[in-house]
């Protein structure tokens, strides 16, 4: 089986796919009439840079070798359907009926529905557990794939996170590769005020991982990043990803009302424009 | 078995203070020789490797047993993980704390996605006598029965246990293994039929239909016993699986007999009792008297000895018997 990612990274292409993500999301809320935008948004370039770079991946989505990715923070994952669709893992007219009466598509990922989706997610603070069994399995197994998990900041205040953290590197699961979308903001509010989570790459570091930090919104970045990791460091590695909620529309920006809502008729137009005006 | 012992057996729970190392716990054993040939077979526990004797795989299988320390919620969705990729996770700890304490997980990450995972989850019930209310488990039938794809197994000695978890190895989907405390009495002989999804009738009797599955299955035969002596003649069923349950072989027994009585380690609100009435409703039986005994669901137990807690709640052979003398009056 022949994995896709790219030799030499096509940074335009990166920064093509990181948009894709962002249009197709106001468009698939347009048919739900409620969503995740801006914490979708936080993390297009991440996503980008997975999915078309770093993950050794195949046309069979159940290839046992495959890089999994675990959508901790799983309100992200109408972002992640589009390029699922992309990969050729199910039909592009499954995205139609996204959120409706009986579609296998919803606002949080359906393993046994979504073929791609490595496991199914919502429930704030597993992704990292689940992320470390799946290592642990592949470890055993002698297989090079990588389990990537990506977590929301605001997560990081669940307890059970800090409880795989400490079991990941007692286990030395090198092949486990934490992601956090440092985007400041929760629902209520930004984490500073709601729950501080700082000093965070103080605490990974406590917790025995490597931490590595860079723009979440420069694909030059996080390929750059991504491919430091090292592949048998002897300990998990993190990446704390710096990034702005809503990033890509303006008045989503580091904006709390945007955690969840609605683009109304023409509103919908103008940001898809916005964002495709945007080069990165 | 000298007086000395068999009075500390009474006041302890401890398992270290009596000769027979928890007979019941043979569960490391079994999965260890299971896992000599079926390689998917991994371990997980929570720091009580020695209390749940999984140490015995940990042994034979090293790099298979995973002891998470003490964090519920991270072994079972690791368990999950391990599943997710093709392993066959078995994830050990005290039922308080899997059942109750790691509900969710149990329900988000196991049962949701229909993952081969299988719970043992060890000393339910009132069976950590003394310890109190913060480990027992007398409402974890009630929550796990409620979840969707979740199997529930309530083995009653360790030939049973043994069976269960040979039978049900490449069964599909989340197993909730309900155990005791590793000195349940032998109810069964090596070689007699145990058959996962169905009941086993353990005696046949004309007044009266006694139900019950893990521990109280020995002190239901206890009590049948001396109520011969009362001329009262029992049917004694072991329902160990209660998800799926064998309402194929159930229910006729219970329009049989119409007087059924739930002898069960659990809230009586919830539990057993409340599966067999809900079956009777479901299947329109009129006319059944259902008596349940087990424990107070209006209140939590009281501190003792497992021995004598099992005495005052009357959830062993005489306490049994006695209810039914009483009901049969």
């Amino acid at each position: 089986m022949e994995a896709s990612n790219l030799e030499k990274p096509d940074l335009n292409k990166l920064r093509e796919r990181a948009q894709f993500i962002r249009t197709e999301t106001v468009r698939l809320i347009q048919i739900a009439k409620s969503g995740h935008y801006s914490s979708v948004f936080s993390s297009a370039e991440i996503l980008a840079t997975l999915y078309y770079h770093t993950m050794r991946l195949s046309s069979n989505p159940k290839w046992p070798d495959r890089d999994r990715l675990i959508l901790s923070k799983g309100h992200v994952t109408v972002g992640v359907y589009p390029i699922l669709v992309d990969l050729g893992y199910f039909p592009e007219e499954w995205l139609e009926t996204y959120a409706n009466l009986g579609s296998p598509l919803g606002d949080h990922p359906d393993m046994r529905k979504v073929p791609g989706a490595d496991f199914s997610s919502g429930s704030l603070g597993h992704g990292l557990s689940i992320g470390l069994g799946m290592a642990l399995w592949l470890r055993l197994r002698k297989s090079p794939a990588r389990v990537f998990v990506l977590l929301g900041d605001a997560e990081l205040n669940e307890g059970q996170v800090w409880q795989a953290a400490q079991a990941a590197a007692h286990y030395h699961t090198d092949n486990l590769i934490g992601i956090v979308d440092r985007n400041h903001m929760g629902l209520d509010g930004r984490t500073e005020e709601i729950m501080d989570v700082e000093p965070l790459a103080d605490k990974w570091r406590a917790f025995g991982w490597q931490v590595h930090e860079c723009d979440g919104h420069s694909v030059e970045a996080l390929v750059r990043t991504f491919d430091n990791v090292p592949r048998n460091g002897g300990t998990p590695q993190v990446v704390i990803a710096h990034t702005v909620k809503g990033k890509g529309v303006k008045y989503m920006e580091d904006s709390r009302v945007w955690h969840l809502g609605y683009l109304h008729g023409s509103d919908a137009e103008v940001v898809r424009k916005e964002i495709l005006a945007h080069d990165n | 078995m000298t007086t000395d012992v068999i009075l500390r057996e009474k006041e302890s729970w401890h398992l270290g203070m009596i000769p027979k190392q928890a007979p019941a716990f043979i569960a490391g054993r079994v999965l260890a020789d299971l896992a000599d040939v079926d390689d998917r077979i991994v371990v997980l526990t929570a720091d009580l490797g020695f209390s749940n004797r999984t140490i015995e795989f940990a042994k034979r299988h090293p790099d298979r047993f995973f002891n998470l320390g003490i964090a519920e919620h991270n072994m079972v969705s690791v368990a999950a993980g391990l599943a997710a990729c093709g392993a066959v996770p078995y994830a050990g700890t005290f039922a308080s704390f899997l059942a109750l304490m790691c509900c969710e997980q149990i329900r988000t990450d196991l049962a949701y996605p229909n993952l081969q995972v299988r719970l043992l989850s060890h000393h339910a019930g009132i069976s950590l006598g003394y310890y109190g209310t913060s480990h027992h488990a007398t409402e974890d039938i009630g929550i796990m029965r409620s979840m969707a794809n979740l199997k529930i197994v309530c083995p009653s000695d360790a030939y049973s246990l043994e069976q269960a978890l040979r039978q049900t190895v490449n069964l599909d989907g989340p197993i909730y293994f309900r155990l005791g405390r590793g000195r349940d009495p032998d109810v069964y002989r090596p070689g007699d039929k145990w058959e996962f999804g169905k009941i086993s009738i353990l005696r046949k009797g004309k007044d009266g239909l006694l139900l019950s599955n893990g521990i109280m299955v020995s002190a239901s035969c206890e009590a049948a016993d001396k109520l011969v002596k009362d001329g009262i003649e029992m049917t004694v069923v072991d329902l160990h699986t209660l998800q799926p349950l064998d309402t194929q072989a159930l229910l006729p027994l219970i329009r049989e007999h119409r007087k059924v009585f739930v002898a069960e380690e659990h809230n009586t609100l919830g539990g057993v009792a409340t599966i067999m009435a809900d079956t009777i409703v479901d299947a329109e039986l009129n006319d059944i008297h259902l008596v349940r005994i087990g424990l107070p669901s209006d209140e939590y137990a009281i501190i003792g000895p497992p021995y004598y807690l099992y005495k005052h709640y009357g959830l062993d052979g005489e306490g049994v018997a006695q209810r039914i003398r009483n009901e049969m009056k």
